[in-house]
């Protein structure tokens, strides 16, 4: 159901008649995000210019009672940008401007609509570097970034999104303007409120401008290929690096049903008969580089890696790690749907949750593509299915529900970088237990009291 | 059974899991910033008709004339969607739905698809016209006096790129076989084109000499029907079937190594023979044979190990940069061998273009029908071009060729285009000329 007339004229008031959708062939194409299976159609779409805009339309959904739900490029991987109900979709993305980078303090301000890649390379002009590099880096935006906590290949070495925003401007559920955090290194006036809406996922509030914390670029780089025979030989090189330690930006893991699909798409010779391959990655000062280089070359083979190949230059590092990067989507190839978890263990006990999802997949019948951030303990289990088929996704449930009881035996986490969203709520209370849980909801209630930012997103 | 959205296997609607990686190489999301002018958002207004969400509304069909089937999303999906089947197949529907139907529109559609690009004889015909109006004074007198004041609008803008035409056309400077001097290694067949035929001959003339240098005997109707690539892309699938079994009739693939295209328009639909008559039991096994042996001209020189040539093609060095047609590039995935022939050639510098393959705004008709976002996009082009200091653009399709000329000349740019072939063909020429010491 479309919104009523008289709020369509008052959107259009604040944003500009063009800027408000409601045409369905529109509207049509903002009911999905990139998560499989989530589909629903919103009431309307706005486009707000600023951040005057953003909170005007908030007061006006307020004031109405109209559900909120906020939108960057829509790539999230847990149904967070889906609507719900007749909502109006705030899409931000023509908010995208670079406001300043400060080389003195090493800070980044942006709009929530810049481009996360765009980011970095307004960094890389002044020989700084933001590290963040969520798969979706040339796509997404920073603002979604924010909302979503977003991690990337680089987790290991350098964090995630919430490791670098030191302040925010955040639009409130009642359309006030609050700004969190500022360029100072220390800060300790009063709670870390910023750090609440980081990885809130538009429930709380909406980012609508950011500031980064950057770092000097790292002069080297070098990038290494080890393949496996054994899914286990690749997890025991991850261990044996990290007790030697070194922490390597990147230690990427894809098995064997992943590097097949990467390849038919990337064509870029990667071994399609091995088990597993590991992409490794160090960067920093080029003597500490080569050292460590070496070290991780010399440590794969001693676990057992048939090869190690070590990328020419930065090109053909590029090229890998790009690769890398299309891994989920590549593995659509096979199936018509693409069913993505986001399981996170201790690094420890990373090797029996592999174990456990190739052995769950075989038991229920189901083809199943696993890669992900090895030196993170986060795996992208991805199912490969068809939702049409009632029986199967029948099966993918099961295997999900005893995946989600493991990870959670083994110390884990249901999501450690794609947000709960709507994909992963059902099993959000098992994770956290009721007083956790409850702690949570009574946030979002003091904060949102009509449940009026993303409802239905995290938990009901 | 007619080709829609309805009966086209669901799975490839399917194939696309929304992730977006298409968004950022794709013109006119760029421009807009609407989901809906982009290829995950078009696919899923084509699966919402597909799920009888969405009837065929002329927004549908509107948007569907907005996208450039430029191809680019298919390089970046990593799903390895079908985005051309889907456009096509969508452009199809759109036709059948008789919602874009007008006199006019019928009227000229019905010249051009219908009659001319059906019609070799006819098209040479028109052409030789057209090369009489230019030639005679006419079209100076025509313009000086301003009477293309008189054609509508969009015919009036589109005027001053009405290509030259050519003072001969490809069969009276290429004989119907052709022998290299050395003993042949190959046989190959010579596509000639449409466009190519009546404004590039002279190119078509260089891609014969470079197969002959390269050791291959080459073959040429000299009558050659259009590859139904026009047609394909604008929804009338029936008339591109009918040109593709002619094709295959006329040059049966068992008789060549390879049948070589030079436009990178036709290639991308020279090779899709096999889908176009998969429910023909007559011709689906020669379709087959020929989409195999189609190979673009830079492609197959590279594959057959080209010869450098052993002179320059002009006595200044040359500057070059290199603009990838999108059927070329995205349809064709044939990106390095222009690149490497070009390397070859002594006294050519090949600098990269930024943006080297994003659309020109040329694609096929989209001039006519999208002037707006066509200018958008050339000028960015010409821009990129221009700031690459080269004094040479190379590029391998007639509508780029055009399209970009007509930018270049408009910003006031000595930029001269030219084909890779061409400046290969030049080159070899001029070994046979006396070589002045050094």
């Amino acid at each position: 159901m479309p919104l009523a007339d008289s709020i369509l004229t008052r959107l259009a008031d604040i944003v500009g008649t063009a800027n408000v959708l409601t045409k369905l062939e529109d509207i049509l194409p903002y009911g999905f995000d990139g998560t499989a299976t989530f589909k629903h159609r919103a009431g309307a779409v706005v486009f707000p210019q600023n951040t005057a805009q953003v909170a005007a339309c908030v007061k006006l959904a307020a004031e109405e009672k109209i559900p909120i739900v906020t939108r960057g490029s829509g790539t999230g991987l847990s149904g967070g940008s889906v609507p719900s109900g007749d909502c109006l979709v705030l899409c931000l993305v023509q908010m995208d401007a670079i406001l300043e980078v400060d080389p003195r303090n090493l800070t980044l301000r942006a709009q929530c609509g810049a481009i996360t890649i765009k980011v970095d390379e307004a960094a890389a002009v002044h020989g700084l570097f933001y590290p963040p590099d969520p798969g979706s880096i040339k796509i997404s935006t920073i603002g979604g970034n924010v909302a979503e906590n977003s991690g990337g290949l680089r987790g290991l070495k350098y964090g995630v999104t919430r490791d670098y925003v030191m302040g925010l401007e955040v639009v409130m559920p009642d359309g006030r303007i609050v700004r969190l955090g500022n360029a100072c290194v220390k800060d300790v006036a009063g709670y870390s409120m910023k750090d609440l809406f980081i990885g809130s996922e538009g429930t709380l509030g909406i980012v609508t401008e950011v500031l980064l914390k950057l770092l000097p670029r790292p002069a080297a780089r070098r990038t290494m290929l080890a393949t496996y025979d054994r899914m286990e030989s690749a997890a025991e090189t991850v261990s044996a690096i990290i007790a030697a330690k070194i922490i390597p930006c990147t230690l990427e893991f894809l098995d064997q049903m992943t590097i097949r699909c990467v390849e038919a798409y990337a064509k870029i010779g990667l071994p399609t008969d091995c088990a597993a391959l590991l992409l490794m990655e160090t960067d920093g000062h080029p003597a500490a580089v080569a050292d460590e280089a070496e070290q991780m070359a010399a440590i794969a083979k001693a676990h057992g890696a048939r090869e190690v190949k070590i990328a020419a230059d930065a090109a053909e590092s590029l090229q890998l790690a790009s690769a890398r990067r299309s891994a989920f989507s590549a593995l659509a190839r096979m199936r018509p749907t693409t069913i993505l978890e986001d399981v996170t263990v201790p690094r420890s006990e990373l090797a029996k949750l592999v174990a456990f999802i190739a052995e769950t997949a075989a038991r229920h019948r189901l083809q199943v593509g696993t890669f992900g951030h090895m030196g993170d303990g986060n795996l992208h289990p991805t199912f490969l299915t068809d939702e049409r088929d009632e029986a199967e996704m029948e099966r993918v449930h099961l295997a999900l529900n005893e995946i989600v009881a493991k990870t959670l035996e083994l110390g884990g986490t249901i999501t450690g970088e794609h947000g709960v969203g709507l994909a992963k709520k059902q099993w959000l209370r098992q994770q956290l237990g009721d007083d956790s849980f409850e702690l949570m909801r009574q946030i979002k209630h003091t904060l949102d009291p009509h449940g009026l930012l993303n409802p239905g997103k995290i938990f009901d | 059974m007619a080709h829609t959205l309805k009966n086209l296997d669901y799975s490839v609607l399917q194939q696309c899991m929304h992730c977006g990686m298409c968004l950022p190489t794709c013109p006119t999301y760029d421009t807009t910033k609407r989901e809906r002018n982009s290829p995950r958002g078009r696919i899923a207004l084509m699966r919402a008709v597909a799920d009888d969400e969405l009837a065929i509304t002329r927004e549908f069909a509107d948007e569907m004339s907005y996208c450039l089937g430029c191809l680019a999303c298919q390089t970046a999906c990593p799903a390895g969607v079908n985005y051309a089947e889907l456009f096509e197949t969508a452009r199809a529907d759109i036709e059948q739905s008789g919602i874009n139907h007008s006199l006019e529109r019928s009227f000229w559609r019905g010249l051009t698809l219908r009659a001319l690009f059906m019609n070799p004889r006819v098209l040479r015909g028109v052409g030789t016209l057209l090369r009489f109006y230019q030639r005679s004074g006419m079209e100076a007198l025509v313009r000086k006096l301003k009477l293309t004041a008189l054609l509508p609008a969009n015919l009036r803008r589109l005027e001053p790129q009405t290509p030259r035409i050519c003072s001969k056309f490809s069969h009276q400077l290429i004989a119907e076989t052709e022998q290299p001097s050395a003993p042949a290694k190959y046989r190959v067949a010579l596509l000639t084109g449409c466009v190519q035929d009546l404004a590039f001959s002279d190119i078509n003339r260089d891609t014969a000499d470079v197969l002959l240098v390269n050791g291959c005997t080459v073959h040429t109707p000299p009558v050659q029907s259009c590859c139904g690539s026009l047609h394909s892309h604008n929804g009338e699938t029936d008339l591109a079937v009918t040109l593709a079994r002619r094709m295959l009739d006329l040059m049966p693939p068992a008789e060549y190594d390879a049948i070589i295209t030079n436009a990178g328009g036709c290639g991308s639909h020279l090779r899709h023979y096999t889908h176009l008559l998969a429910d023909d039991p007559e011709y689906a096994d020669r379709a087959r044979a020929w989409d195999a042996k189609i190979r673009d001209i830079h492609e197959w020189l590279m594959e057959i190990g080209c010869r450098p040539p052993v002179a320059v093609p002009s006595a200044e060095p040359l500057t070059v940069t290199y603009h990838e047609s999108c059927h070329l590039a995205h349809g064709q995935k044939v990106t390095q061998p222009p690149r490497s022939l070009l390397r070859l050639i002594p006294g050519v510098k090949l600098i990269e273009l930024p943006e080297s393959n994003w659309c020109c705004g040329s694609a096929g008709v989209y001039s006519i029908t999208q002037p707006e976002q066509s200018a958008l996009l050339l000028d960015r082009k010409v821009q990129h071009i221009m700031a690459t200091g080269a004094q040479v653009l190379a590029t391998s399709n007639p509508g780029c060729h055009l399209q970009i000329a007509t930018g270049l000349l408009a910003a006031g740019s000595t930029v001269e285009l030219m084909q890779p072939v061409t400046l290969l063909a030049r080159a070899y020429r001029n070994e046979n000329l006396p070589q002045t010491s050094s």
